[in-house]
């Protein structure tokens, strides 16, 4: 969070024509999207297996604060513990994987929507149009993402819609440049120009004919940019700007175990793990994507 | 610098635009509750809010041509003195920080370069990319955990535990080394937090970057006529790799000022973020466009150094430079 992510940047340079490149077998490919395939698994299996609703808040003093390892007071086993309110941390943790690993996704696919939409169009009509896109995009940028973040969260007011949207508001620049550089080079093609002699009309052109061919460098920032949402919605709901409790993201209940953490550590600190593994997969996945090992 | 000075402007506009957009208002939140609407009303009078919002556009553009950049709507002091108080407790971290980030991340990344596709290079590579995943926020509370109840549980002795929040200790009374020396004992668990990730973030860089570099056709073409290794690499690879590492500085710059966010939250520094923190709560609106601003220009300004070092550490485009102006005399 405090380093701007080098690899996005680095992504980019050369990635189309690496990003075919990246063949199947390449094994970091393979096992961290194993990682993400069983988180995303574990996020919809795992709270349906539960014995005990995880979000119902039982008899709390018999089964608050329970260590990892260790039964509560009702005889119940609980592998990470239970919070301050005695639901179990691990049902917890799988419950929030939903919100977390959804939201993530939503944001970042919105901000692609959003950035391929407005890198083609700018490209397409140039002019007044492109003008305006890159100096809004421009201006975006020029302000840290976080303090972004921060300032459109805080004043909407917290909430799922709310941080999906500004997720997207603020992380479809980049993909909007990229696209835009892609389309300009992809439409001086001699296809192009036989697509428009044939009489297609120009915006058909553009999204059926330009734009399938000027996505392969977008698809490493997009592939790179979840990660990075994820993080980013666990933090604005680790400040309380998010989702907001009782609904559980991994954000909210490190922010919650906050409270606890002298004497009952494993509530915090559980859920960071979870989000280092799912953050550390979606990097790999995108340094594989981005320049697969040479064989 | 003309461009420049436009894209601050627009930055302005925009943020001016995106804060009165959003509902809520700052008027409500100063007074009491049950205040009447008339009362509201006075409030927003005011404040000066209550003024259409092109002449409150206005009339805070005129104001900071001026150098300044209203009044605090919830502390009733000048923004300017809100933002001088808070600046120089963010930068000592940041710079600090960004200083060792560097430093430290160029060492790992050279250390792997050297030894790339070796054990060292494998073990060191899943540190980093561990580390650079770990929020702050997280990684300041295991620091915390580890550094009070875990330092007691194993027995380290109370002088070598480290303070979890603040700049100093309650009602500090010490002066000169005392003093610094308490300062650097409450800045080493936020330093440690905003150092790990970024030399972990520099070093996957670095070694790439320097990578490339010895493969480099004048590195290979230097190796090939048999230059010792030694000279090769300091010589030859480093000057190479040192431009696509400056254009990564000017990219961290801003940090400076704006990757403590959380880390000054959870310590309880008195910095910058802390303070946009509580102005977005209480609908600060001249305090959240100062600071916005100044985050803007701290951008702005870092892309047009990382530009102009560029320029003058690559002699490729150092010379086309000249060529060019050479060219219009």
């Amino acid at each position: 969070m405090t380093a701007t992510r080098p690899t996005a940047s680095r992504a980019t340079i050369g990635a189309k024509t690496r990003a075919r490149s990246a063949t199947p077998s390449d094994p970091r490919l393979v096992a961290a999207s194993g990682v993400l395939v069983l988180l995303v698994i574990g996020a919809v299996v795992l709270p349906f297996t539960a014995t005990h609703d995880p979000s119902r808040i039982g008899d709390v003093l018999a089964t608050r604060l329970v260590p990892p390892f260790a039964r509560d007071g009702t005889g119940v086993w609980h592998l990470l513990g239970t919070d301050a309110f005695g639901r179990d941390v691990l049902m917890r943790l799988w419950l929030a994987a939903r919100i977390s690993l959804g939201v993530g996704v939503a944001g970042s696919v919105f901000a692609a929507v959003v950035g391929v939409a407005l890198g083609a169009i700018a490209a397409w009509r140039g002019g007044a149009v492109e003008r305006l896109i890159l100096a809004i995009g421009d201006a975006l940028l020029a302000v840290p993402r976080l303090v972004l973040l921060l300032v459109i969260a805080a004043l909407w007011g917290p909430g799922l819609g709310v941080v999906i949207a500004v997720l997207g508001v603020t992380g479809w620049m980049s993909i909007m440049r990229l696209v835009r550089s892609e389309v300009l080079g992809v439409r001086v093609l001699p296809f192009v120009e036989g697509a428009t002699a044939l009489g297609i009309p120009s915006r058909r052109v553009l999204w059926r004919h330009v734009l399938p061919n000027a996505l392969g460098s977008a698809t490493v920032a997009i592939t790179l940019g979840v990660g990075n949402a994820i993080v980013l919605e666990s933090g604005l709901s680790f400040l309380g700007l998010g989702i907001q409790p009782p609904a559980a993201s991994w954000g909210n209940m490190i922010s919650g175990g906050r409270e606890w953490l002298l004497i009952a550590p494993w509530i915090a600190l559980a859920p960071g793990v979870l989000l280092i593994v799912t953050v550390v997969a979606c990097t790999v996945v995108g340094d594989a994507l981005a320049t697969p090992k040479a064989r | 610098m003309l461009d420049a000075l436009v894209l601050l402007w627009s930055v302005t506009t925009l943020t001016f635009v995106l804060i009165h957009l959003a509902p809520g208002d700052p008027a409500s939140l100063l007074i009491a509750p049950t205040a009447s609407a008339d009362e509201v009303a006075r409030q927003r009078a005011l404040l000066g809010l209550d003024a259409p919002l092109l002449v409150q556009y206005g009339r805070w553009l005129l104001s900071l041509l001026r150098g300044d950049m209203g009044n605090s709507l919830a502390l009733s002091r000048p923004v300017t003195r809100v933002i001088a108080d808070a600046l120089p407790v963010s930068l000592l971290l940041g710079v600090s920080s960004l200083a060792l980030s560097f430093a430290g991340g160029i060492l790992v990344g050279a250390v792997q370069a050297l030894r790339v596709g070796r054990r060292t290079d494998t073990a060191i590579t899943i540190l980093t990319t561990t580390a650079y995943a770990a929020p702050s926020f997280w990684l300041s509370l295991a620091l915390v955990a580890i550094a009070t109840t875990g330092a007691s549980r194993l027995g380290v002795p109370a002088w070598m535990r480290l303070p979890a929040f603040g700049l100093h200790e309650p009602a500090a009374l010490a002066t000169g080394f005392d003093a610094w020396r308490d300062l650097a004992r409450h800045a080493l668990l936020p330093l440690l937090v905003l150092s790990v990730p970024g030399i972990a973030g520099v070093a996957r860089f670095a070694r790439q970057t320097l990578l490339d570099a010895s493969r480099a056709p004048h590195v290979q073409a230097a190796r090939a006529r048999g230059l010792p290794r030694r000279r090769l690499e300091a010589r030859y690879v480093m000057r190479t790799a040192w431009s696509p590492l400056v254009v990564l500085f000017g990219l961290m710059l801003p940090g400076v000022i704006a990757g403590s966010v959380f880390v000054e939250q959870i310590f309880a520094w008195p910095g910058l973020g802390r303070a946009m923190m509580t102005a977005i709560a209480s609908r600060d609106y001249p305090v959240v466009l100062g600071l916005t601003l100044v985050y803007a220009a701290v951008v702005i300004v870092s892309n047009l150094v990382a530009d102009l070092a560029v320029m003058q550490l690559d002699p490729r485009r150092r010379d086309a430079q000249r060529m060019a102006s050479e060219a219009r005399a």
